[in-house]
Order: C-alpha cells, then structure tokens, then sequence
C-alpha cells in the first residue's frame, strides 16, 4: 500500500510550562472524588502518554515513573504500581511515537487503547503479585473511555501550538 | 574519546536502560511497601505535598454538595422530622431501660471488682471519597492525625462495623472496609456466643467467617457482633447476618457467607471509636509455663 501523504501542520515549539500544567490538571481529575472508579479513565495516563508521543526529548521515562509515585501516595495504593506502569507506558509510547503519529487521528487512538490497556496490565500484574484479589473485567474499562478521548486530547494539548490561520505580515511565522 | 560526538547530539542512556532502571527502582519500592512498609514516610511526604491539588479537586464538588443541602426541600426536612420523632419514642422505652441496665450492671462490675469500662469516645467523621484503588475496600474520611485519629481505630456506621483505620495522614484518614480481602475481625455470634473470626471476601459485598467445623452450630440468619478479645473493636456491636451455610462432607470446615449489616458503600457519616483501654500483655513465659503444667497434669479438652 503506497503511503498516503496528508499535509501537515507546521506546529509551534511547545511550552514547557503548559505541558507540566496539563499533567497538573489531570492529576486534579484523577484525585476527584469518586463514588466508583469503573469507567473513570486514567487522565494522567493519557496525558504522559500524548506528551511521550509528541514531544520524546522532552517528556521523559523518568517524569512518568515521578507522576507514578504521586499517585500512588496520594490514592493510597501499593507505592510504585502507578509509577512501573507509566514509565513502561512512556518507554513504550516513545518507542512508538514515529509510527503511531503517520495514521490519523482516531487510527492513533486505536493504537494508544492498545497502549493503556498494556499499562494496566502490567498495573494488574503487580498487584496480583503482592496478593490482591482480581478486580474484574470493568477494571479495564477506564482504558476505553481514555483511548476515546485521544482524539479530544490532541485537540486541546496541540491547541497552544497551532499558529492561527489569518496571515498576518508583522508575525514571524 | 576522540571521537566523541558533539554535545548535541548527546541523548543520555539508552531508553531500555531508563526503562529497566526505573522499573527496578518500582518493584524495589513495592517488595519494600508490601513486605516490610518502608515507603510510609516517603508516601506521607509526597501526600502532603499533592494535598493543594487534591483540595483543588474535592472543592467544586463539596460546594455543589454544600448548595444542595442547603436548598433541601421544606418537605422532605419535615418528612425526616416527623420519622425521627417516632423512631425516638420507639427507642425511648429501650434507652430507659438501658439507663436501669447499665447502673444495675456497673454495681455488678463494682461488686465483683472489674474495672470500670468507660463509654468509648468517639469522633465524628465523614466519608470523602471511595479509595482510588479497584484492587481493596477503601474509604476516605475527613479526620486525621491533626484531630487524634490514629491508625487501629474502629469505624462504625449508624447500623453496625464499618472497618478499621488502616492509615492516617495530617488532615485525612483511610478506613479498611470489612469487606476487603487483608480484613479480619472477631466475632461472636449473637444467639450461642460461639466465637470466630470474620474475614472480607474482596468481592465488595460479603463476608466468610473462616474455620468453623462442617457441624459448627451456625445458623442462615445469625447475626453475628463483635467479641470484643482483639482490643481493638468494642465488644458487642453488630458486624454482619449469616446468609449461606454450605456444609461439604470433604471439608473439614463448613462455608459460611455473611452479609456486613452496616452500610459499606451506602452512609456518609461514620464515628471513629477512640481505642479500647490497654490489655495487660500477655507474656509469652507465662503462656510456657502454663502450657508445661497443662501437659504435666492431663490433655487439655478441646472447646
């Protein structure tokens, strides 16, 4: 199949600053009061995996397994789970990244879903071996509603990156 | 080193390597929380660290809870007010009763020189959220270590046991739910005093009271309350209602599933229980001593 070649935009450089304010921001959905986790999906996941993708010089395995750990103190839960599956969730969207940015966007989420459901897996591993009891399979339904939401996340996290479509002859680019 | 590439092109360690570092450091964290709880003051830290965000988080929806109640209907306020008269006075006659009872048998305990069992003092406490971790039965409540809870403490609903404080951070604290898996708590059922231990089965909704003989004198419908012998929960309050009793012939233990009456995933409002008066220890010389003089003398009977 010949490679179909889409034009593309040219995007501003990032903002550090933003990116480290969308993890924040995440953070705060995921700390939200839940009455039932099933079906939550795991914003911060998402979004370490979006900036993995994007921008793999600047997001690194080291600042995934970092938001790891708060997670898992402030949830309370085995310390490190949170922190092993998202660092191996941004090695492996790194590892990715070229291959998974050439498809579109809804192809992209596919293959993200892909990506967070291998997350939790290693997540269920671990737990499992320090002896907790299988959560069911609604466990990975959080997964789903996230890998839906990757066509809203590139949409909202480019939006400061997207130089604006009226030409204007004062601006550099 | 001669032919070094320019800094610019320098990237760091491999990936892999990152990665299987990190992942060493994670399972080194784990096999530390999990066999021996090192991590704690490493997760208090981190914890009161990320409390700005997780306040930032709870606050539009407490204020939504907040404008809510106060904008409760003037019906349903009066609904509620009439139901409490009555409860109150069908519980009227059995608190005064109580009062009688309760004098009566602290003469007795005089009489016999027991030691007077204070009221436990409890602390008001309401749930914040549902523990963020599918894995374990978990809530949150709104006390903390800054308001005396420690961890050890019993939680109790309006009906029954709710569970235990398993972790305390400044201005929050984490309870166990009966029904998790790593729970256990003694039990005596209510209508022969025979005593067991109740342990949660992870599902989210029941209870196994584990090693009771196949003949066991267990009943569907016994209720069964606390024994009160761990020092941690006060005797007698109500913990969960038998409702299946499977007797197999090729166990030696009978199955028996209970159901906690207090309402795990329904209340809001909890009472922390301050901690029952210590036990004297029980030192372990005694216990030898004691055992030598039993097999001196003759088998002890079994119960």
């Amino acid at each position: 199949m010949a490679l179909e070649t889409r034009p593309e935009r040219i995007l501003l450089p990032v903002k550090v600053g933003f990116m480290a304010a969308s993890i924040v921001l995440a953070l705060a959905f995921n700390l939200l009061p839940w009455r039932d986790l099933r079906g939550v999906p795991d914003l911060v996941a998402l979004v370490l995996a979006f900036w993995s993708v994007h921008q793999p010089r600047k997001m690194g395995i080291g600042i995934a397994w970092a938001v790891g750990l708060v997670m898992d103190a402030a949830n309370g839960v085995l310390f490190g789970q949170h922190a092993l599956a998202y660092a191996v969730l941004a090695y492996a969207a790194q590892a990715l990244h070229r291959r998974i940015l050439r498809f579109t966007v809804w192809q992209q989420a596919v293959q993200v879903l892909v990506l967070l459901v291998a997350m939790q897996l290693v997540m269920l591993v671990a737990r499992m071996a320090a002896g907790a009891t299988y959560p069911g399979l609604t466990f990975f339904v959080g997964s789903l509603i996230a890998g839906m939401l990757w066509p809203l996340a590139t949409f909202l996290l480019l939006a400061p990156q997207r130089r604006a479509a009226t030409v204007d002859e004062t601006r550099p680019i | 080193m001669e032919h070094a590439p320019p800094q610019f092109f320098h990237r760091g360690p491999a990936p892999i390597a990152r990665l299987t570092f990190f992942a060493l450091l994670s399972v080194l964290l784990m096999v530390l929380d999990a066999r021996f709880r090192y991590a704690e003051p490493v997760r208090q830290a981190i914890a009161l660290a990320v409390y700005p965000i997780q306040h930032l988080a709870i606050a539009p929806v407490s204020a939504i809870a907040r404008t809510r109640d106060f904008f409760a209907s003037r019906a349903e306020l009066r609904r509620e007010n009439a139901e409490l008269r009555a409860e109150k006075l069908r519980e009227a006659q059995e608190l005064l009763a109580l009062e009688a009872v309760r004098s009566e048998n602290e003469q007795l305990r005089r009489l016999i020189g027991a030691r007077d069992k204070l009221p436990a003092r409890a602390l008001f406490a309401e749930i914040v959220y549902a523990g963020r971790d599918p894995f374990s039965r978990k809530v949150i409540v709104d006390r903390g270590s800054q308001q005396g809870v420690t961890p050890g403490q019993a939680v109790i609903d309006a009906t029954g046991v709710l569970g235990q404080v398993t972790r305390v951070q400044p201005l929050l604290a984490e309870v166990t739910l009966l029904t998790d898996k790593d729970h256990a708590i003694p039990v005596q059922i209510l209508r022969n005093g025979l005593r067991g231990v109740a342990y949660g089965s992870g599902d989210g909704s029941t209870m196994e009271l584990r090693h009771m003989a196949a003949n066991a004198e267990v009943e569907k419908g016994d209720l069964l309350v606390t024994s009160g012998i761990d020092g941690v929960y006060p005797i007698g309050l109500p913990v969960a209602r038998v409702v299946r009793v499977e007797r197999d012939a090729a166990f030696a233990f009978a199955k028996i599933v209970c159901q906690p009456v207090a309402g795990t995933d329904q209340h809001r409002q909890v009472l922390v229980l301050a901690k029952a008066e210590d036990t004297p220890a029980w030192s372990a010389e005694s216990e030898r001593a004691g055992r030598k003089a039993a097999k001196a003398k003759r088998p002890r009977r079994s119960e």
